[in-house]
């Protein structure tokens, strides 16, 4: 921790001149940054490189990007299957999530009434459960009512998987916009059903934005479940292409890695475009002064 | 703000702990946006009743449904016996706690539980040293390097965590991975063709190279965001008073945000404990079973070994030992709840 030592440069120091804790504070971010972005950048570089320039002992860093081993990723049978499947689940279980939990956050945030408290506490232990670990119970419940190899079942348990983080995302964001701005409307006349959405639900947008990224990576991510309750290949998705990619492929890592790269594109691309929308400003911006 | 902070986008899950300690900072502030605590405005023109259940309803059945049930399904399986033969002829065989006397009697279960635990330590500590190091630095760099920096860190953190088990998988790779090649031009000899996943220990390492990477984003950008609810005179003060920065850390820094780091501690815990993918999928458990943690046992226990009723009480056990670490982090939630 070196850069803390850095907080007292000479007042009367010019402010231009380099210090050694400035240099150090600065060479470090920049090492942990390329540690950090490396094997995103290795995926992503490998995924471009022709066959012989990626099985080579020594690495190669200049290359003429060709988009073969995309074509091999995406030459697969069932691909757009998947990409179908991964799509339909992934959203299908965001926005069922995003409609129920508005409802319920709204209850939560807003209303008193008797269990209220009850419920948080139950919304805020579902958030930890651990799916991972009730895979098994999953799969003898989905064997014995013939749901096995379903796409809604599927859906409907990521639904429910994303679904109390979605709670109680959406009842902090619900609960930071000021009440005086809502009472403010009901005293210019809107019911308080136009309140909400009119005054809340605008302020909301930054929320369902931040919440629904989270739960589409949630849902995105998942493996557990799929990899034992999906196994016709018709009902799988990119998830479960990409771990068999290898096996199925052999050492083709070229391909492999464009693979990984098409499976992390959306998600990265989501992330950056609406992070900073999705950073919440706007209600601070209203509840301050 | 907005343009240097993609930490805040986390304010979701994590805002307990951020408001917290800006509440804790400035407490005589209104106590503005939450406003149940009080009562006599904005609710009156509710009908009141049924209303909030009806609101609540769909969300409580869904989970009902789709969690409660399985939980307790778990937990009657846990007392079947439920090998090939009964998984087949779908018979329901009653052997009362023989699976679990049978686990507790088991060395291996034991290993797995010894190595889950020391396994989540490891990492937990490392993810919170990291992320707190690199949140600090954060907190210090100018505006263009801590653009740079949160960005590659937001990387890290979005990438889906099948394609970056690949991806170390093809980093660690045998023939021609990049870390073999690293070892050799550091000098180390005897990497022409390193096996990283020849052990259990070895592979668990990379599994936990993979955690530390993907996990210390989140408490990095979070620490940031938490760190500039710190107001300014608070570091004045202790400059004045002439504390270095590993004193202002613990003197200034901790105590202000005691809340997000259990909290943050917790978070990892539980998160790591039982986390699957990062492992099964890197090795399948392997080699020879030698990588597997709590949840990956039941799994490949279940699934590879036909010991279904086995594998719910591995499951049931982890669960237990999960809601006891999750106990202590419901507390700490609900008291920051209570100051709300």
């Amino acid at each position: 921790m070196s850069a803390t030592t850095s907080p007292a440069p000479k007042k009367y120091r010019a402010r231009k001149r380099i210090t050694a804790g400035a240099v150090v504070k600065n060479v470090s971010a920049l090492v942990i940054a390329a540690v950090f972005v490396f094997p995103v950048y290795w995926m992503f570089s490998s995924s471009l490189k022709p066959q012989h320039q990626i099985l080579t002992k020594d690495p190669v860093f200049a290359f003429t990007p060709t988009f073969e081993n995309y074509t091999t990723a995406t030459g697969v049978d069932l691909f757009w299957t998947y990409v179908t499947n991964s799509l339909v689940v992934t959203l299908g279980a965001v926005l069922v999530a995003l409609l129920v939990a508005l409802l319920a956050s709204f209850a939560l945030a807003r209303m008193k009434f008797r269990g209220r408290k009850g419920i948080v506490l139950v919304v805020m232990m579902a958030q930890m459960a651990p799916w991972e670990v009730m895979v098994i119970a999953m799969y003898m419940i989905s064997r014995e009512n013939d749901m096995l190899n379903s796409i809604p079942v599927l859906t409907l348990i990521y639904f429910v998987m994303v679904l109390p983080f979605t709670i109680w995302t959406l009842r902090g964001f619900i609960a930071a916009v000021p009440v005086e701005l809502e009472e403010a409307a009901q005293i210019d006349g809107c019911t308080r059903g136009q309140a909400f959405r009119k005054v809340i639900f605008p302020l909301l947008a930054p929320g369902l934005m931040s919440t629904s990224i989270f739960g589409f990576i949630t849902a995105w991510n998942e493996f557990a479940m799929i990899l034992l309750l999906n196994k016709d290949k018709e009902s799988q998705t990119l998830t479960l292409w990409l771990t068999q990619f290898q096996t199925a492929f052999g050492s083709d890592w070229g391909a492999t890695m464009a693979a990984s790269t098409l499976f992390a594109l959306p998600v990265l691309i989501v992330f950056l475009f609406l992070q900073r929308k999705a950073v919440g400003g706007m209600t601070a911006g209203a509840v301050k002064g | 703000m907005t343009v240097d902070s993609p930490g805040t986008a986390t304010a979701g899950p994590q805002d307990a702990p951020g408001r917290a300690a800006r509440k804790s900072q400035t407490p005589p502030a209104p106590a503005g946006p939450k406003e149940v605590r009080q009562p006599s405005r904005g609710r009156r023109s509710l009908p009141g009743g049924l209303v909030p259940y009806l609101l609540v309803a769909p969300a409580l059945v869904s989970m009902a449904l789709l969690l409660l049930y399985p939980l307790i399904r778990n937990v009657v399986l846990s007392f079947q016996q439920l090998n090939r033969k009964e998984f087949i002829t779908h018979e329901t065989v009653w052997i009362g706690f023989d699976n679990y006397t049978a686990l507790l009697g088991d060395p291996d279960f034991w290993t797995v539980v010894v190595r889950s635990v020391v396994f989540t330590a490891v990492n937990v500590m490392l993810i919170m040293a990291v992320g707190t190091g690199i949140g600090l630095l954060l907190n210090r760099l100018g505006k263009k390097m801590r653009l740079v920096l949160s960005l590659a860190l937001v990387f890290a953190w979005a990438m889906p965590i099948v394609a970056s088990v690949t991806v170390f998988q093809w980093l660690f790779d045998e023939q021609f991975g990049v870390a073999n090649w690293v070892m050799r031009t550091l000098g180390f000899s005897g990497y022409e063709q390193h096996n990283w996943f020849e052990t259990g220990f070895s592979t668990l390492v990379i599994s936990l190279l993979l955690l530390v990477w993907g996990s210390v984003p989140f408490v990095a950008l979070n620490m940031y965001a938490a760190l500039t609810t710190i107001g300014s005179e608070l570091y004045e003060a202790a400059k004045m008073d002439g504390a270095n920065g590993w004193r202002t850390f613990w003197a200034v820094v901790f105590p202000n945000l005691k809340p997000f780091f259990l909290v943050t501690t917790f978070l990892e815990i539980i998160w790591i404990f039982k986390a699957f993918t990062q492992i099964y999928a890197m090795n399948k458990g392997g080699p020879d079973r030698a990588s597997e943690t709590l949840p990956v046992f039941a799994y490949i226990e279940g699934v590879g070994q036909f010991h279904y009723g086995v594998a719910a009480a591995v499951s049931v056990l982890t669960i237990v030992m999960l809601v006891a670490i999750m106990s202590f982090y419901f507390r700490l939630i609900l008291k920051q709840e209570e100051q709300l």
